[in-house]
């Protein structure tokens, strides 16, 4: 007896070494592409250009990219409509959410059921792109305006549940308590459930947040207006659309291939800076909304 | 209907709150499933919605006789096939790997590097793939270094899936993994007591006990995926392709999105394309659900 609980911690002890080598691979793995990334922006473009492989520490050091990324006035109005959208976007999917889920979450409500039939079916089927198209544009005329990228997408189903189901879990005791003492519906979401669901209204925030922070379909197919377009937009046209030379000044022609390189390094980090920033705040609290997603009625 | 009366009277303010989201999903989800018949119209834009003429099912037919309808179909297959093998069991073995470290520290360092690609844009991933893709990107030299002829690998069609799906896995493998470790922390541990007492090893435990424990979890994603089989990856799709590589990589959806916004213009034809595709979804996941509930007597609903 004895001896086959050793054995069998012996096999074990193999696995747990490879697992917990596969599990720092797969962290390199994951973080390499970043920091390759920061190593590149900060090198010195000349000397990237004729490196191969990968890069363990900068070559040289310089700013130069960056200060050539924030001198494209392109970048600043792309972060000023960006923050424009996130904040105001953000508030008022947070706002509908919450709505839409508090009342959902009430019991006793005999037309609840086919609402939420009505709701959930639009997981599913979709009229497609198209008419999604010709109803911001030509039928309700948004076009061309930021409220284009925010009103279409006021409430996403999935959020919807999740926060249906977490104010589900509030005490029914407490809502008719605080009716009792006379508060309408309204003080009651805003003044006891969202109040005791801040960890998931915290997860609403980030995926919302992140989620205007990233999108770059809607501005793509709404807007002409350069002056409007987001950040995203504008990183589209540096990194996959490859445009910029307009960006390197006076660089000389060989220079400006070694410059566009860094250009493109410097304006990745710049785009992702803001998420790494605010992404270990809420990490604690995201997953706890995942698992609440997760949950099956 | 008195009672309905009677129920406004006690409950008008629920009625105020879910006005407005009711209304939201008539006119941004309601309305475009209505708009879509003008798939079955020529929609000119002078002549409206309404008065646009009538033309049956001369769109659809048109796609299916098309050069692109069977490839757009094997090339939408064909990826979601490979997401299916490749993409969606990844973050179940992930999650299972994971459980089995034993240092919570390094545990939550693993969850919380690898949820971090989820959050990253699409375009700064698909910008970080083309760069290190490109003909000196360091990825290129790694596999020039592992034998491999130096190329751009997105310039080529036959490279187009498997860079997509690899690349897929990277984005999505952390966050994937959330939901079967959540699954996993719900199962009774009084489960692992009792068969560690009867001698199961590790192995032995997640094949009979976490596995089948986080089956019903694994089952509604797997519908849901089916569900969505032809409209994935459209993003990073618009990202990634281009001309050369169409023969591979475009999508139904990215063909809707080229017929329909994309110079021009042809409204009906693509719309009646999307709708295609989108009864398609709705038929796959009535079918997914339907032999999911036979079989193994989970299901969406």
């Amino acid at each position: 007896m004895a001896n086959r609980t050793i054995q069998r911690s012996a096999g074990e002890t193999a696995f747990q070494l490879c697992n917990n080598l596969f599990m720092a691979l797969m962290v390199a793995i994951t973080l390499y592409p970043f920091v390759y990334v920061v190593f590149s922006s900060i090198s010195d473009s000349r000397l990237l250009l004729s490196h191969t492989g990968v890069l363990l520490a900068p070559l040289g050091f310089t700013l130069e990219a960056y200060t050539m990324v924030f001198k494209n006035p392109n970048i600043l109005t792309g972060y000023l409509n960006t923050l424009i959208l996130v904040v105001v976007g953000t508030a008022l999917n947070l706002f509908m959410t919450s709505l839409g889920a508090y009342v959902l979450s009430r019991k006793g409500i005999a037309w609840t059921k086919p609402i939420m039939l009505m709701i959930v079916f639009t997981m599913f089927f979709s009229g497609g792109m198209i008419p999604m198209y010709l109803l911001v544009n030509n039928w309700l005329h948004l076009g061309d305006t930021l409220l284009a990228l925010i009103i279409p997408g006021l409430i996403s189903t999935w959020n919807l549940i999740i926060l249906r189901t977490s104010f589900g879990t509030i005490p029914e005791s407490l809502i008719e308590s605080a009716r009792i003492d006379g508060a309408q519906d309204f003080s009651i979401l805003f003044r006891i459930v969202i109040p005791l669901s801040l960890p998931v209204m915290a997860v609403m925030v980030l995926f919302y947040g992140v989620g205007h922070w990233n999108s770059w379909f809607g501005a793509m197919i709404y807007l002409r207006d350069r002056e409007l377009f987001p950040l995203q937009l504008i990183l589209r046209e540096i990194l996959i659309q490859n445009n910029t030379s307009y960006m390197s000044g006076n660089a000389s022609i060989e220079d400006v291939e070694a410059i566009g390189e860094s250009i493109k390094y410097a304006t990745i980090v710049i785009a992702t800076l803001p998420i790494l920033f605010v992404y270990p705040f809420l990490q604690k609290y995201f997953v706890k909304g995942v698992m609440i997603g997760s949950i099956k009625e | 209907m008195k009672s309905l009366a009677l129920d406004y009277r006690r409950n008008k303010y629920l009625y105020y709150m879910i006005f407005p989201v009711i209304l939201y999903y008539l006119i941004f989800h309601y309305v475009p499933m209505y708009g879509a018949i003008i798939a079955f119209k020529n929609y000119r834009i002078a002549d409206g919605f309404l008065n646009s003429p009538w033309v049956g099912f001369e769109h659809f037919t048109s796609f299916f006789q098309s050069y692109y309808f069977w490839r757009l179909i094997k090339n939408t297959l064909l990826l979601n096939l490979y997401m299916l093998i490749f993409s969606f069991p990844a973050p179940i073995v992930f999650a299972l790997l994971i459980n089995e470290i034993v240092v919570q520290r390094f545990k939550r360092v693993v969850q919380t590097v690898t949820y971090l690609p989820h959050f990253i844009s699409m375009i700064v991933v698909c910008g970080m793939i083309t760069q290190f893709l490109s003909r000196d990107g360091f990825i290129t030299d790694i596999l020039v270094f592992l034998g491999m002829e130096r190329q751009v690998l997105l310039a080529h069609p036959e490279y187009f899936r498997t860079v997509y799906i690899v690349s897929d896995i990277w984005q999505g493998i952390g966050w994937g993994s959330i939901v079967y470790l959540a699954a996993i922390t719900g199962i009774n541990p009084e489960l692992y007591e009792a068969s560690r007492i009867d001698g199961a090893s590790r192995w032995k435990q997640t094949l009979h006990i976490t596995l089948p424990g986080i089956l019903p979890i694994i089952i509604i994603l797997f519908i849901l995926k089916v569900g969505h089989m032809l409209d994935v990856g459209f993003e990073k799709i618009i990202l990634l392709y281009n001309p050369n590589t169409y023969v591979t990589a475009d999508m139904i959806s990215t063909f809707v999105y080229r017929k329909g916004l994309q110079g021009s213009f042809e409204f009906s034809y693509a719309t009646a394309v999307g709708l295609f595709q989108a009864a398609v979804n709705f038929l796959l996941l009535i079918a997914a659900n339907r032999i999911s509930r036979k079989v193994s007597e989970n299901s969406l609903w």
